[in-house]
């Protein structure tokens, strides 16, 4: 299946160098009305300068930034530590006795979250905790801007995974032919 | 400003051996690191959609000041079985090369640090000095990458000086002199069909004259599409691969004086050097301005030598020395057949 | 734990140097020069190592060492449970994301008899002809930078960008997806997610036009990879070859149209590209034709996407039945299978990956030999092959 003979040879050279040619003059003069001819590159280069700018497209909704927690809803049933690949979630608990929820019912015994930590340095954002999670605790956040300067500050404890869940967006619809029921997000 | 430049005591031997050599210092690194902002930095990213540098300085033009404070920093290494003496000294040959042929370029009527009659001879053979350097960098090193890298330039280097001086015989031929000055004044000069607005650069008549010295220019300084000496994906750096810091930096300011070198070499033979038509030659103001218009001429030269150097793939060193000896030498072989014809002709 | 090795260490310890010492050697004869290529080179797609022994500049004979990125995943496997599998052998071939997790995933749901939905089918087919579109763009950018033009590459990188928004969009990750499930995928397609892919689409074809002009029409490109590696085709069926490798020789096979392999290949309307050359210009040339392909196939199906549920109706803790079954599919990089053994358990017992890359760099030796040093970084370009999918 051989190519169609050129008309002369070299054309490919210079066919090539229209196209650079013409890459850089819309890098150089991006198309903007009657301002194109200023020369405006930071515009026409398809780079943002982060963290000076932010990208034009945030990160998407689904984007798998960070992991939040909402404590009141886990009953340390340890099902994502088991399911996590890298064993990465760090979870305490004990027993104690909660009120009877009617007036002369016998005491209930529920489990109390003592230390809930997730270790982002082994952490392969896979998202298997939050998919196997029953009880809806733990939640996809988009952010990403938390890198730190020591290794240890990346064992996120209780206190910030709770406050990643303000992050955490609500789900978003779906596309039309779709049967799957848009959750919700227990605020 | 100007009054002051002209007014220095130019019988004082040691006033202009200063300016001299200021001159040519400044000229050289100048057009290299206007060079490397303009082209390396800035039209190789825009012309890949993205920046450049833009930290350094309003919008990364002090990049070079970084990246020179940068390399000076860098530990020395020199390999343990290298050769030492050479290994220092290769970077210095090939610097010393392209600064001595600043010595016979002119830069306007008087501002000119030798008028040799064989100005243009002069110019190529310091040019190929540097062939030396990097065969020595190559060798010096042992490293079998810059072996390969010192080997593959010692072929190249070779054959492409050949259509260089072909393509500028052409150029001698219809100006009827070798001296620099005399060809700059041939194109201001002369006339095309007997009109002398713009004088007679001779890029209009020996258009394959400067195609072929555009493209050995290329090979000369080892860019792609013939750069199989500093083959990046190959042989890491080729030649320079075991240089660091201040030896590296001497490399890379050394290529891109050269570049710069060579395209004002090529703008005085082919686009009418430091004259602008309608200004006299003998006029004192073109001692100022002829160093500036001989500035932008190298950097309207300088962009087509990188555009093409961001555009194509390189050649195999066979391909590369087949294009060499059966491509470009006939057309520079036609190409002088032809002029010396019309010469006599008109 | 005490520091004497016993005498089987010792004895692997001695043989493994002996290995190295073999390869190792620089004995300078006439067989000329020995120049090790790699493991750290710019062009090697990651730490593999070449020894090439020189004769001038022409290679007399070629070795491959790979095993320098070796993760141990096959080992890795056999203690996870299948979810964390998915998660993990998304890594192998990291630039085909999606495509790493198909064959598995059909291979348990062949063992469990599972029917996935028809909606799940036409979304994974999307997303692993979109592995595709990723995985080769790169490869079209990456072989000009190591034929030595800089610009395509980053001109590959930036049209790259709107196909992974498109993966991130719709799985989160654009790398690791991680979005295959035993029974069908993860979650169902954000509103909105088929006229921007169909968006994307358009520039993906723009982008194949630019490498027609930037790259394959260039002449020196030309010079530099036509007849150079030509592989005649019984010599790359004998050698295992797989994927464009294959199809630049004229070998007609795609496992996507031969084997029924569960994706929804038959409901469209495509064509198997291939070169009969079989030299390296042959199988960028192909390669760049099946991104235009794919950009057709997704094109298809998003406009005869069916409506329905995306999860097949699966016991929360998945427990697949005991059996073998091996699924190879047509991955980016070639065939790609998984051979998976199971015994009832939450997790496999024994999961063997064929992976493509392996088997196509063992023919380098035999390619390499009497070519010039150029031409070894324009082959192996042009066999395209990953470090990760070598090594696992």
């Amino acid at each position: 299946m051989a190519r169609p003979p050129r008309s002369f040879p070299l054309k490919g050279l210079f066919i090539g160098l229209k196209r650079t040619a013409i890459i850089f003059m819309q890098t150089m003069f991006p198309k903007r009305g009657i301002k194109t001819v200023l020369p405006a590159p930071t515009i026409g280069a398809h780079t943002v300068q982060y963290p000076y700018k932010s990208p034009p497209e945030v990160p998407v909704t689904r984007a798998r930034g960070v992991i939040a927690l909402k404590s009141e809803n886990c009953t340390v049933c340890m099902l994502c530590a088991r399911s996590c690949p890298d064993w990465c979630i760090y979870i305490e608990g004990h027993k104690t006795k909660a009120p009877p929820r009617r007036p002369g019912g016998k005491e209930r015994t529920v489990s109390a979250l003592d230390r809930f930590d997730i270790d982002y340095s082994l952490c392969m954002y896979c998202g298997i905790c939050v998919e196997v999670c029953p009880f809806d605790a733990l939640f996809w956040s988009p952010e990403f801007e938390y890198s730190e300067t020591r290794l240890a500050d990346l064992l996120h404890d209780e206190a910030r995974l709770n406050e990643w869940f303000e992050t955490v967006p609500e789900f978003e619809p779906y596309e039309a032919g779709s049967t799957a029921k848009v959750r919700k997000v227990p605020r | 400003m100007i009054s002051s430049v002209l007014a220095i005591d130019w019988s004082n031997y040691w006033q202009q051996s200063i300016f001299r050599v200021l001159g040519a210092a400044i000229f050289v690194i100048l057009g290299a690191g206007t060079f490397v902002i303009a082209f390396l930095f800035k039209m190789m990213s825009y012309m890949q959609s993205r920046l450049g540098p833009m930290e350094a300085g309003p919008h990364g033009t002090l990049q070079l000041l970084a990246e020179v404070g940068k390399w000076l920093q860098k530990e020395d290494l020199i390999p343990s079985r290298a050769d030492r003496t050479l290994f220092k000294l290769a970077p210095y040959i090939v610097m010393a090369s392209t600064f001595l042929v600043v010595v016979v370029m002119p830069f306007g009527p008087d501002a000119y640090f030798i008028n040799v009659d064989t100005g243009i001879y002069l110019a190529l053979a310091l040019a190929s000095l540097s062939v030396i350097g990097i065969i020595v960098a190559g060798w010096a090193s042992a490293s079998k990458y810059s072996l390969l890298g010192a080997l593959r330039a010692a072929g190249q280097l070779i054959a492409y000086e050949l259509p260089m001086v072909l393509a500028v015989v052409g150029v001698v031929i219809q100006a009827g002199t070798l001296n620099l000055q005399g060809i700059v004044a041939a194109q201001h000069q002369g006339e095309i069909f007997g009109w002398g607005g713009i004088g007679n650069p001779f890029i209009l008549t020996q258009l394959v004259g400067f195609v072929v010295f555009l493209i050995a220019t290329q090979a000369e300084l080892a860019q792609p599409p013939f750069d199989m000496p500093v083959a990046e994906s190959e042989l890491v750096t080729g030649y320079m691969t075991e240089y660091s810091g201040m030896r590296f930096l001497l490399f890379f300011i050394a290529e891109f004086a050269s570049a710069a070198v060579f395209a004002a070499l090529a703008a005085t033979l082919f686009l009418g050097g430091w004259a602008i038509p309608g200004v006299d030659l003998d006029d004192n103001v073109m001692n100022v301005v002829g160093p500036l218009v001989l500035f932008v001429k190298m950097m309207l030269v300088g962009a087509l030598i990188f555009w093409a150097r961001f555009t194509f793939p390189r050649f195999r060193e066979d391909q590369l020395q087949a294009f060499a000896w059966k491509a470009l030498i006939p057309l520079a072989l036609v190409n002088i057949l032809a002029t010396m014809v019309l010469k006599v002709a008109f | 734990m005490t520091d004497v090795l016993t005498e089987a260490q010792q004895l692997a310890y001695a043989n493994a140097q002996a290995a190295d010492g073999r390869v190792n050697v620089e004995v300078e004869t006439e067989d000329g020069m020995t120049l090790n290529i790699g493991p750290q080179h710019p062009a090697t797609h990651g730490t593999l190592r070449v020894v090439a022994r020189l004769d001038g500049e022409q290679v007399v004979s070629a070795d491959v060492i790979c095993g320098y990125m070796h993760r141990g995943y096959e080992k890795l496997c056999e203690v996870r449970s299948y979810p964390q599998v998915t998660t993990l052998i998304n890594r192998i071939d990291w630039l085909g994301s999606f495509a790493n997790e198909v064959p598995f995933i059909l291979a348990a749901e062949q063992l469990m008899e599972i029917e996935v939905p028809d909606r799940a089918k036409w979304i994974r087919t999307i997303l692993f002809e979109m592995s595709r579109l990723a995985n080769i763009s790169l490869f079209i950018g990456d072989l000009s930078l190591q034929v030595g033009a800089q610009t395509p590459a980053f001109l590959a990188f930036r049209d790259r960008e709107y196909v992974l928004n498109q993966i991130e969009a719709v799985t989160g990750g654009r790398f690791h997806p991680n979005f295959d499930r035993i029974g069908g995928l993860k979650d169902d397609l954000p509103k909105g997610w088929i006229a921007d892919t169909k968006a994307a689409m358009v520039r993906i074809r723009e982008f194949c036009d630019l490498m027609d002009e930037l790259v394959l029409g260039n002449e020196i490109f030309q010079m530099r990879m036509r007849g150079v590696g030509i592989i005649p085709p019984e010599v790359a069926l004998s050698y295992g070859l797989s994927g464009a490798n294959l199809r630049g020789s004229g070998v007609d096979w795609d496992l996507r149209r031969d084997a029924n392999i569960g994706l929804a290949y038959d409901q469209v309307d495509w064509k198997v590209w291939t070169h009969p050359d079989g030299d390296s210009y042959a199988r960028s040339w192909v390669r760049v034709q099946e991104i235009r392909e794919a950009t057709k196939i997704i094109d298809q199906l998003l406009d005869t996407m069916p409506s329905g549920p995306v999860m097949a109706k699966v016991p929360r803790i998945i427990k697949v039945p005991e059996g073998e079954a091996y699924v190879a599919t047509e991955n980016p990089l070639g065939e790609m299978g998984y051979y998976l053994v199971s015994k009832g358990d939450t997790g496999p017992f024994r999961v063997k990956i064929r992976s493509a890359s392996f088997n196509n760099i063992s023919i380098v030796p035999w390619l390499l030999k009497g070519v010039y040093v150029p031409d070894i970084i324009a082959i192996l370009g042009s066999l395209y092959f990953i470090l990760g999918d070598i090594d696992r």
